[in-house]
């Protein structure tokens, strides 16, 4: 009984540790005074100053859109991926496996600046052919699809290890083309793996800071380069505002996912 | 399905965004501004300044790491006994605070740290010593900490929770007792997950440049911050690549560790 009081404390206390800065920032948003020391009573007039702020929102629309365009390319990629590489023989799964691994486990600063030095080497090559070419939303774009690759390929990698390939065959048997077996049989067997591969892929651009520093170039802020560039002047309000509102939005969308009764029936038949 | 051709977008991609841009890497640390072969700029570790922030970083996130692993384990262990573990809650946990800014997260404990800040606040009251870590390599610590520790708790949690239950029933049914089992039965077998985590926290900790920008009050220089500056303040691409090298060594020996152990099992996802 105490051990399982202990335990709970011991669960509480870590949840408390990672929860206490959002706590802390969704106070901040609803704080009047502009500090971040002092509480200078509720108010709302921050999350009427975001909706007012253009560069907020831009950012906003910028981060957003490279989440989405990113996850989209980084799946499709990715899981045509892990279906080659399941196929290819150990030797040269292996390799290709730690070649996928190489953006997830390497440094983040290492990769940015190797991205930084390879774009602006081609823009110094293309310019040689009076072609004009600058970091910014594009190659943004090719950063966060590279570090969102292994996500996916890694969730896909454990549902095509339990696919039952007699029912692939069995649709070629019967008739199905390769395009038709694979949309058919094959992707809503693996489906549950592509999903979170691409939601774990939206929420790592969503979240990436490092990477987008070094090749963004001079345009294309996302909300992290942006609040990196306020750090001197202090951090607008505003952004605790849109955190919050960012923050509790999927705070409801997952609580709803995960108490909806019908995914635990599903869970129970998958075991 | 099996075509060999599904893989060439793939491996076009690698080569082009993961493979030569690591190779410019090489290229840019080993030669000079005119083009010439050098080791300068891997010697530039060497001088006073770099040498003591790569000591210093190499300290603070095998500090960071240890504290992680320590706070991580009885969790996974915790976790893994409980149902909570099972019902996607520790995804969850995991996945949820990202959606709060990554940066935005990290400052918010220069209010929770701060000098007068809530936690000294909060001592001061309670009447113990007060808390004054900000700007402090304690408070870097800390930043880590929170930042990469559930990159410690799922790996070691995923190994843990498929041990399988008869294993650790046969060690109860042969005599051992709850710290015997822990010790020479769970333990063993979570070592992958253990490695894993390890690897998982210390490199990003080692090369962090925005937690010591944070909360170090921009005073206290990791090598992170050093790179950071040579490429973005625009002193010398090749001495920071250079030192890029350097440090790349520090994460080459962490992942080759961790594939001696690893097979798989310990993988995040």
């Amino acid at each position: 009984m105490i051990k399982k009081w202990v335990q709970r404390f011991y669960l509480f206390l870590i949840i408390l540790f990672l929860y206490a800065p959002i706590g802390t920032l969704i106070v901040l948003s609803f704080n009047n005074s502009r500090t971040s020391v002092k509480w200078g009573g509720f108010s709302l007039k921050w999350y009427q100053q975001l909706f007012e702020s253009k560069t907020i929102l831009a950012a906003l629309g910028n981060t957003l859109l490279l989440a989405l365009l990113s996850a989209i390319f980084a799946t499709i990629l990715g899981t045509l991926a892990a279906i080659a590489i399941y196929h290819m023989k150990k030797r040269r799964q292996s390799i290709c496996m730690s070649i996928v691994n190489i953006p997830m486990l390497n440094a983040e600063i290492v990769t940015g600046i190797a991205f930084m030095l390879l774009f602006i080497s081609v823009g110094n090559l293309l310019s040689i052919f009076g072609i004009h070419f600058e970091m910014g939303f594009g190659t943004v774009l090719i950063g966060h699809i590279t570090f969102n690759l292994p996500y996916v390929v890694l969730s896909v990698m454990p549902k095509l290890k339990q696919l039952n390939l007699s029912m692939y065959e069995a649709a070629l048997d019967l008739g199905a083309g390769e395009g038709q077996a694979f949309f058919r049989i094959v992707l809503p067997d693996i489906m549950p793996g592509v999903l979170s591969g691409f939601l774990l892929s939206f929420t790592m651009s969503l979240d990436d800071f490092v990477i987008t520093h070094f090749v963004k170039g001079l345009g294309a802020d996302t909300l992290s380069t942006l609040i990196y560039s306020e750090l001197r002047k202090g951090i607008k309000p505003e952004m605790y505002a849109l955190s919050t509102i960012m923050f509790l939005a999927v705070f409801v969308v997952l609580l709803l996912v995960n108490l909806s009764p019908q995914k635990h029936i599903k869970e129970e038949q998958h075991r | 399905m099996y075509k060999k051709s599904l893989s060439y977008p793939y491996l076009v991609w690698a080569a082009a965004f993961i493979i030569i841009p690591l190779l410019f890497i090489v290229y840019y640390g080993l030669t000079d501004r005119s083009g010439a072969f050098t080791l300068e700029n891997l010697m530039a570790i060497a001088t006073a300044e770099h040498s003591k922030a790569l000591f210093l970083s190499l300290l603070l996130s095998l500090v960071s790491t240890a504290i992680c692993l320590l706070l991580a384990y009885p969790l996974a262990l915790i976790l893994s006994n409980s149902k909570l573990g099972r019902s996607g809650f520790i995804i969850f946990l995991f996945i949820l605070p990202m959606w709060m800014n990554f940066l935005l997260r990290t400052l918010a404990w220069v209010v929770l740290l701060d000098t007068n800040g809530v936690l000294d606040t909060l001592f001061k009251t309670l009447g113990l010593p007060r808390f004054k870590i900000i700007n402090t390599p304690a408070a870097i610590v800390f930043g880590m900490v929170y930042d990469f520790l559930p990159f410690m708790i799922l790996p070691i949690y995923n190994v843990i929770s498929k041990i399988d239950i008869n294993v650790i029933n046969a060690a109860r049914d042969l005599g051992a007792n709850s710290f015997q089992t822990l010790y020479k039965v769970i333990f063993p077998l979570s070592l992958p997950g253990v490695i894993s985590g390890i690897t998982m926290v210390f490199v990003p900790s080692l090369t962090t440049f925005v937690i010591s920008t944070l909360l170090g009050g921009g005073k206290i220089l990791l090598i992170g911050n050093v790179i950071e500056q040579e490429f973005m303040k625009g002193t010398s691409w090749h001495v920071g690549s250079g030192l890029s090298l350097v440090l790349m060594l520090f994460i080459i020996i962490s992942m080759v560790l961790s594939s001696k152990y690893d097979n798989g099992e310990g993988n995040v996802l």
